[in-house]
């Protein structure tokens, strides 16, 4: 029993924002969602949590249908929003105790307690949120939405604003959650999705693009390098140089083709011997190794030409 | 439920909203009553407390809307219900949890005058010569009808994320449902055909029905289905926009 999206759809006023998505996310597995902005990302949590109501598609949380029975799956559901909208006139306490309130909880100020232990919030707890900076904001927003110990967890942009110090306190939180928990948490910084998630959910313009562990993920960069070159006259015939051995993929972006070929491979000199016999001045060639944030990118922004 | 009506009657009362709306409500109704020469009871050689009954859907006109127009357009506004939908409540939670914490705080601003009867039950020439009857029946009517303004200016607040729109849009409504329907009975195109039934539709007939001491089932009925009413749209449209 897991998380369950299928052939989920968004329409928002006859532009479709989430188009046809399927992923599943598992307990003890923190799954990183990552999407340029406007990809969808946080259209999809949404509706995971039953704040939007999909226009296509079912979501199953712990067998719980949000269409059918929203108010289960809220209750197995711990979100952090995006924005991480709070009432900026409560006090630290008294937001974590309306919601552990609203969640009927047991024994609420030893719950409370544990919570402001683990998020770090120690020394603010007192203070009116309104005051509080951005990072302690953030774990406010994180202690509520673990305070009712949710078996799925939904962070949308958990590491938003934090310092490097928080930055590292929050993952490692994210982390231990991660072991028995469902943990679904968007990103952008690739680093940190490369460190903390066991898989990798990548959507671009709605768009399911890739869905692999990290593992996987990894393999499929190791046996690639990159070569980036600028010809003179910008975008030009590309396929003699498609032909060659070993290139696997070419990509054109910011006025440069990026090659991506297979690793042990030097393929510069014919290359350059394609582009004389092509009657093509090359100004720039450049040896690259690929890393996430590059299939990132060609996965998501760059204009394809396989 | 009552999480959110807590959390909605701790905010009146730890910032200066609540005490704001009780304190103007007292001071303007007791300056009616008591203090300016043509409505006070003082000059009026009558033991009555018509002045209160007649002057406070006045206030509320102004005070209720100002108490609403917070319920859902500062949180739409600030984006915090997007914590609540997210919760296991329901919007029937949590429209009502508001509505009640609204109505407990026009309450609290009512019950003070309770004084005033006490006040003017000593005054009374013999002592008590006062129509508790007509009293408590108005008192009931005035408790309807903040019912109805509460409904109504939490059904505008709902409609944008602008709390001064929210107030002025409120505040319209309720005039609207409270006066506008007696005086457009008057128009010469309904007298003798429609005026009753038109009359009938707001608020201010019903009110002052129930204010002479008659409680009458169907006046009960009428505001209670107004309440329903506006609270169910309320409902409806937050619920059909997610």
């Amino acid at each position: 029993m897991s998380v369950i999206v299928k052939d989920l759809t968004k329409v928002y006023d006859e532009r479709t924002v989430v188009n046809q998505i399927s992923f599943e996310a598992h307990p003890g597995e923190i799954l990183g969602f990552l999407g340029p902005n406007g990809a969808g990302k946080t259209t999809t949590m949404k509706m995971i949590c039953c704040y939007t109501q999909p226009t296509q598609g079912q979501i199953s949380v712990y067998g719980y249908d949000t269409a059918k029975d929203p108010l289960s799956v809220r209750k197995q559901i711990g979100y952090l929003p995006e924005h991480n909208p709070l009432y900026e006139e409560m006090y630290v306490r008294e937001f974590l105790q309306f919601v552990a309130s609203i969640h009927k909880i047991d024994n609420k100020s030893k719950r409370i307690a544990e919570v402001i232990e683990c998020t770090g919030l120690g020394i603010e707890q007192n203070k009116i949120i309104g005051t509080l900076s951005k990072g302690y904001r953030q774990r406010v927003g994180l202690a509520q939405a673990i305070i009712h110990d949710a078996q799925v967890l939904i962070l949308d942009e958990p590491t938003s604003g934090l310092d490097m110090n928080q930055l590292v306190d929050i993952r490692q939180l994210i982390k231990d959650l991660g072991k028995e928990k469902t943990v679904i948490f968007s990103s952008h910084i690739m680093q940190e999705v490369q460190a903390l998630c066991d898989r990798v959910v990548i959507i671009n313009n709605g768009e399911l693009v890739a869905d692999e562990s990290i593992e996987i993920l990894s393999q499929r960069l190791a046996g690639t390098q990159q070569l980036l070159i600028q010809f003179e006259n910008g975008k030009i015939d590309i396929n003699p140089f498609k032909q060659l051995d070993a290139v696997k993929d070419v990509v054109f972006e910011n006025g440069h083709y990026i090659f991506s070929i297979q690793e042990g491979k030097d393929i510069r000199p014919s290359i350059f011997h394609t582009a004389v016999s092509a009657n093509q001045a090359i100004i720039e060639m450049k040896q690259d190794k690929a890393n996430i944030e590059e299939i990132f990118r060609k996965l998501t922004k760059a204009e394809k030409y396989v | 439920m009552y999480s959110i009506y807590k959390k909605e009657i701790k905010a009146f009362f730890s910032s200066l909203i609540g005490y704001i709306v009780i304190g103007v409500f007292l001071v303007s109704i007791s300056l009616f009553m008591w203090v300016f020469s043509d409505t006070s009871v003082l000059n009026y050689n009558f033991a009555t407390m018509d002045q209160l009954f007649s002057i406070a859907p006045l206030i509320f006109l102004f005070l209720i809307p100002a108490v609403t127009m917070r319920s859902f357009a500062e949180e739409q506004g600030k984006g915090t219900i997007e914590i609540l939908y997210t919760k296991p409540l329901t919007t029937w939670d949590i429209a009502g949890g508001k509505y009640f914490a609204n109505l407990t705080l026009v309450l609290f601003a009512l019950l003070p005058t309770l004084v005033y009867y006490i006040s003017i039950y000593q005054l009374g020439s013999p002592k008590g010569n006062l129509d508790t009857g007509a009293i408590i029946g108005s008192y009931i009517g005035l408790f309807f009808l903040a019912g109805a303004f509460v409904s109504i200016g939490m059904f505008a607040s709902m409609l944008t994320k602008n709390q001064i729109v929210a107030f002025i849009l409120g505040a319209f409504l309720c005039f609207f449902f409270h006066w506008a329907f007696s005086y457009l009975a008057m128009l010469p195109m309904f007298i003798g055909s429609f005026d009753l039934f038109i009359q009938k539709i707001g608020i201010n007939y019903h009110y002052s029905s129930i204010s002479k001491g008659l409680i009458d089932t169907r006046d009960i009925i009428y505001f209670v289905s107004v309440i329903f009413v506006f609270v169910y749209a309320t409902v409806t449209i937050l619920e059909h926009r997610k």
